[in-house]
Order: C-alpha cells, then structure tokens, then sequence
C-alpha cells in the first residue's frame, strides 16, 4: 500500500479541498516545498502560487493560493489558505485606512485607496498567470 | 360620507406597505439561508487553526508571543464592535449596545477606559451619537463580507494591544442561536484565554521556516482575523434573521390594522347609505 497522507486545504471563508495525497507541492516562503508522508513537523509561511497536490493514483490537482500558512503533521497536511493579498505594508496601509475611514466618517468626509495596494494586487497578478503558465504546460505535454 | 375615501385610501397605502415588508421579509429568508451557509462554512478554517496553535502551545516553542502570554493588568480595553449596515432589523443593534454599555459602564466603575473599532453603519452612528473614542471603522461590507476588508481594522487594534495602548480586546457581537433568537456576546480576542495548556504525550516541537517568531506572528494575526471574521459572518445571519422576524411582524400589523380599517370603512359607507335612504324617505313624506 503507498504512504499517503491526508491533505486539508480551508480558508477563512471556506473549505478548499480534502482529501489523500501521495505528495503535496507547495510555495514556500524559503523555496519550494515537496511533502510526502511521514515528514517531520513543519510550520511555514507561503507565498501566492501553486498549491499540487499528488493522488494515490498520480493524479495531479491545482489550486491557486494568494499566500497563507502550511502546517505539517507526519499524517496531515493543512494548507490554511489567505483570500486576501498580505504583506506587512498592506496590512499597514489597511490599518492607516481604516483609522483615515474612523476620522472622515466622524468628520463627515470620504476615504481613496492606496499605492500599495495596487502593486500587491500587481505581484499577485503576476503570480497568478504564473500558476496558469505552469498549467498549460502540463497540459501540452 | 367624507370618512370612507379617506379609509379607502389609507387601505391602499397600508397594503402597499405590507407587500413591502412582505417582499423584505422573503428577501431576508433567503439572505438568511446564504448568511448560514457561510458561517458554517469559515468554521474549518478557526477549527484548523485552533488546532494549530494548541499544538504550538503544547510543543512549548522556544518563543512565547504577546497575545498568548496572561493577562497584564488591565487599564484600557479595545472594543471591536460587529454591528449592520442597515436598519429595520427589530432590536438586533441596540440589544448589543445595551449589552455593551453595561460592560462599559463596569469597567469604568473599575477604572478602565475603552477604546472602539467599529464594524458596520450602524455602531459608527450609534457612538457618533454616544462619544467615545473610535480609532478605526469600516462599513457597507455588503452580503458577502471578505477578510480582506476587516483586515485594517483589526491590525489597527492589534498594534494598539502590543504598543501597550489597550490591554485586553474584546469583540460583541450577535450570536446566532436560532432563527428567532439572536444572542448579544461579548468575547475576549486577546490575550487568548488559556486552555488546558498541560502537555499530552511527548512534547515535540515544529520545523519553523524561516523562525518561530515570523510564523507566530503571522499565525496568530490570522487566527484573530479569522475569529473576528467569524463574527461577522454570524452577525451577517442574525441580521438578516432578526429582519425576518421584523419584516414578518410588520406584516401581521399591516394586516391587523387593514381588517380594522375595513371594519370602519364597512361601517361608513353603511351609514352613508342609511343616511341617504332617510334623507329620500323623508324628502318624500314631505311632498
């Protein structure tokens, strides 16, 4: 019988997939990340990419995450997936923008967005047809 | 009669009424059911989460984060405060305040000031009105409310907890017990209460990539928005079940007041009748 391991992919605003997997691929925030079953306990951050996740019978499955967290147990992957574009900046411009959106409102005025935001939602994008790039050629081949 | 078309009239905008809130009250069930549907399905991700971080507090990491530490000793608290974009929804809103200004008002017996963050149209109206300190708000997240848009809030209350400035975050929020009842809850984020933090079985400890710290931080901010998240979610369901509710209640009113009015009217135009009737008889007696 091949070692599988169970894969969890949720994010906040839903569950993903679940399932067995033979080999789980993900974007590491230090490289590239290969886990089969039976890795040692791991914890890392993940970048906007291509989550693969390897079926008993070598199926390959695609999901695309914007970032988020990857959590390994030797018999459990979890992919905690963000729905959101996060970097430190971003999550500071939020931070000043809703403060900005407290003072208008109680002024009585109207907030604008952020340059940040724009080149996130760019990295991102660019992420993304990566990710879609990567797919056509497995088709291809 | 002068009565009647007046009656008359006052029928037809009333039951113009009651089609509205009859077409508010199918709309809300509908929202309702969708509103469910998401909150059942963000819970995985806490669940998951939750799990995570247990694991880290029993793998006894060599990093403790602030948010996991025990309580200082408290002189100022946060309130984030998840209310509705719009009204007509009964006593949803102000049932929260009310639970919250009675929490207010203990913690200041105690000595401790507040400080809020505001979800939702109506919180912001309601300490507009009220005073207080806001320090951030964001408003008209819609139906399908994303992370994305509570992220700024939060971080502004989470920067504000490890600055010193707050000492402890609460969120109120309603709770979603059934259709018919919606339960105001106010709930700590941060410091995370303790849960049995006793080490089970063999103490064994991740793999940080690139160190604990960075995935702590990051985990945990997460899981504060994720909760945070959750309650909107829920208060999302209340709402629209608590408008409902309402819009069911305005419909039954609607519908009491018309049965009335058209006793009235009855009673007018049968007057008017007989009034008349009198008036030939008479006018012919008199030939």
């Amino acid at each position: 019988m091949p070692m599988t391991v169970h894969v969890d992919i949720v994010s906040a605003e839903g569950a993903i997939h679940s399932g067995l997997a033979s080999m789980v691929y993900a974007p590491g925030e230090m490289g590239e990340l290969g886990i089969a079953a039976r890795h040692s306990p791991l914890i890392t951050r993940l970048k906007p990419g291509d989550v693969r996740v390897e079926t008993e019978n070598g199926e390959m499955q695609h999901f695309y995450v914007s970032g988020g967290m990857l959590e390994v147990q030797p018999d459990v992957v979890t992919v905690l997936a963000d729905t959101a574009i996060r970097a430190e900046n971003i999550d500071e411009a939020k931070a000043l923008e809703a403060k900005r959106r407290a003072e208008d409102a109680l002024a009585g005025q109207t907030a604008e967005l952020e340059y940040a935001k724009a080149q996130a939602e760019l990295a991102e994008a660019i992420a993304q047809l990566r990710a879609i790039e990567k797919l056509r050629k497995m088709r291809s081949a | 009669m002068a009565g009647a078309k007046e009656i008359r009239s006052k029928i037809a905008s009333i039951k113009s009424t009651q089609k509205i809130t009859a077409a508010m009250e199918m709309v809300a069930a509908s929202k309702m059911r969708k509103a469910q549907d998401r909150m059942h399905a963000s819970r995985p991700y806490a669940e998951k989460m939750l799990q995570v971080i247990r694991h880290l507090a029993k793998a006894s990491p060599e990093y403790r984060h602030s948010f996991m530490s025990a309580q200082r000793e408290v002189k100022r608290v946060g309130y984030i405060i998840v209310s509705s974009d719009r009204g007509l929804c009964g006593g949803l809103n102000s049932n929260l305040f009310r639970t919250l200004l009675h929490d207010i008002k203990l913690q200041r017996a105690e000595g401790i000031e507040s400080t809020f963050c505001t979800i939702g149209n109506k919180a912001l109206g309601f300490f507009k009105r009220f005073g207080g300190t806001v320090e951030a708000q964001v408003a008209h997240l819609g139906d399908k409310p994303h992370i994305e848009d509570l992220i700024g809030t939060v971080k502004v209350m989470l920067n504000a907890f490890e600055k010193g400035e707050i000492d402890a975050i609460y969120i109120a929020y309603n709770e979603f017990v059934n259709t018919m009842t919606q339960r105001p809850t106010l709930r700590q984020l941060v410091p995370l209460q303790a849960e049995d933090n006793a080490p089970t079985g063999p103490i064994w400890d991740y793999i940080y990539e690139p160190d604990a710290r960075v995935v702590l931080d990051n985990l945990l901010q997460r899981y504060i928005e994720s909760l945070v998240y959750q309650a909107v979610v829920e208060n999302g369901a209340c709402e629209q079940a608590a408008r409902m509710v309402a819009m069911k209640a305005a419909s039954d009113n609607a519908g009491g007041l018309i049965d009335e009015l058209q006793l009235v009217y009855n009673k007018a135009r049968q007057a008017a009748i007989t009034q008349e009737l009198s008036e030939i008889v008479s006018g012919a007696a008199a030939v």
